[in-house]
């Protein structure tokens, strides 16, 4: 058990033994371990970021949902007022056209008692031409025909 | 146990457990069994590293994977407690080498004491010492390469100069610089032979409490004795096993943490 060249052989082993360790167990199992650590703290710091993109996203959706809500009250009141409009116009345009037939039917009215008045002055001058005819039982010249229907005419 | 030397008186037993299979005189001797079995060993490491390297998986590590991941942290954690982040680079294989190498040699221990030996005189082997850390060579070599580390790293990090002031100025100032030589040479020797002798010492006298053991039935030579001492063998070998399990995983554990703690000491600059 003393010391001989053993312990030379035995150096050398320990020197191989700490280089084949790190060629075959220690460099690439820490390479790896590495790239999992750096993966797993990738994949933290990227669902982060998507948290925030996503907080970002709903602000602009409810900023979105809110403009198009405003939008869409604008567009019913417009709608609401240009019914009213239309109404309106159809009230006047119905409006006009009643006063239109009313009046036209008075001018009709009008025309009817002018003509029924004219046929009823001739009517009148011829009974009232027989009747004095009659009366007098004679001829009246057209001088006096003409001047007692005109009197009478005006009469009327 | 025991059968195939029982001729022999119990130092002769113990002597033959205690002599190296070994070519060569004096100075060139040359441990055969010593070397043999920690080659083995360190193959067995290799082996199972590139095992585990072939079917290494980032995402689904597997059993082997895992463990061989635990180990390593284990380690790293041991080297970032003493180092911070500023190891070098050869501080974790060293490390994991001792662990894992050192651990298997002292495993060996735990084989029946019989077993082996007993299986090379069957072959034709005469002596046979299967555990490499009851050799003072092997650690003694290991404690002289971390040696070496601290004083490369000691002149890398202090300078030369720094090295040579450490020696001239270091415990007691600079009016005593003869006693501060001897006193820092003393300290620094201290290092690699404490750490040597440590390990060997523990798996030496485990080794020899075996073979004590073993020679509770060696004399035995009537069944009424070997029926009293049998079961008593039996105990105190399972006893000493348990024990023992966990002094050659702490003397592992010890023997890694010294070194980092002896390179580490090397990286601080004084403040003398």
């Amino acid at each position: 058990m003393s010391i001989s060249i053993t312990l030379l052989a035995q150096l050398i082993a320990f020197v191989l033994m700490v280089w084949l360790v790190n060629k075959y167990l220690w460099a690439p199992l820490s390479a790896l371990m590495e790239a999992r650590r750096k993966k797993i703290a990738d994949g933290l710091s990227a669902s982060e970021r998507g948290k925030h993109e996503l907080k970002l996203a709903q602000e602009r959706s409810t900023e979105l949902l809110r403009e198009a809500k405003d939008k869409a009250n604008d567009i019913i009141a417009q709608a609401n007022s240009r019914s009213n409009q239309i109404l309106e116009e159809a009230r006047n345009n119905a409006k006009t056209e009643a006063e239109r037939v009313v009046a036209q039917a008075n001018a009709e009215i009008d025309r009817e008692v002018n003509r029924a008045k004219e046929e009823l002055r001739t009517q009148v001058a011829d009974v009232a031409a027989t009747g004095a005819e009659r009366i007098l039982k004679r001829e009246v010249t057209d001088k006096d025909h003409a001047s007692a229907i005109s009197d009478l005419i005006a009469r009327i | 146990m025991a059968t195939e030397n029982a001729g022999g008186s119990p130092v002769e037993y113990i002597q033959h457990h205690l002599t190296n299979l070994s070519v060569g005189e004096g100075f060139w001797t040359l441990n055969i069994d010593t070397i043999f079995f920690s080659v083995l060993l360190g193959a067995l490491i290799v082996f199972v590293a590139m095992r585990i390297g072939r079917g290494l998986r980032a995402e689904t590590p597997n059993g082997l994977q895992n463990a061989a991941e635990g180990i390593l942290e284990f380690v790293d954690e041991q080297i970032r407690d003493s180092f911070g982040s500023r190891a070098p680079k050869i501080i974790a294989p060293l490390a994991l080498t001792i662990l894992l190498w050192v651990w298997l040699m002292n495993f060996m221990d735990l084989i029946p004491v019989d077993l082996l030996p007993a299986i090379a005189s069957g072959l034709g082997v005469e002596y046979l010492k299967v555990v490499p850390t009851t050799d003072l060579n092997t650690t003694l070599a290991m404690a002289l390469f971390v040696f070496a580390l601290t004083i490369y790293y000691s002149i890398k990090v202090k300078g030369l100069g720094g090295y040579i002031k450490m020696f001239l100025f270091h415990p007691f100032g600079k009016f005593l610089i003869p006693i501060n030589i001897v006193m820092t040479t003393i300290d620094e020797l201290a290092k690699p032979i404490s750490l040597a002798l440590r390990l060997f010492g523990n798996m030496f006298a485990g080794e020899l409490v075996f073979l004590l053991i073993a020679l509770l039935t060696l004399g035995a030579s009537t069944s009424a004795s070997l029926l009293i001492w049998f079961p008593l063998q039996v105990v105190l070998d399972m006893a000493w096993i348990a024990f023992h399990i966990l002094v050659i995983t702490l003397q592992a554990f010890i023997f890694m943490v010294l070194t980092i703690v002896y390179i580490g000491m090397a990286h601080t600059l004084d403040d003398h």
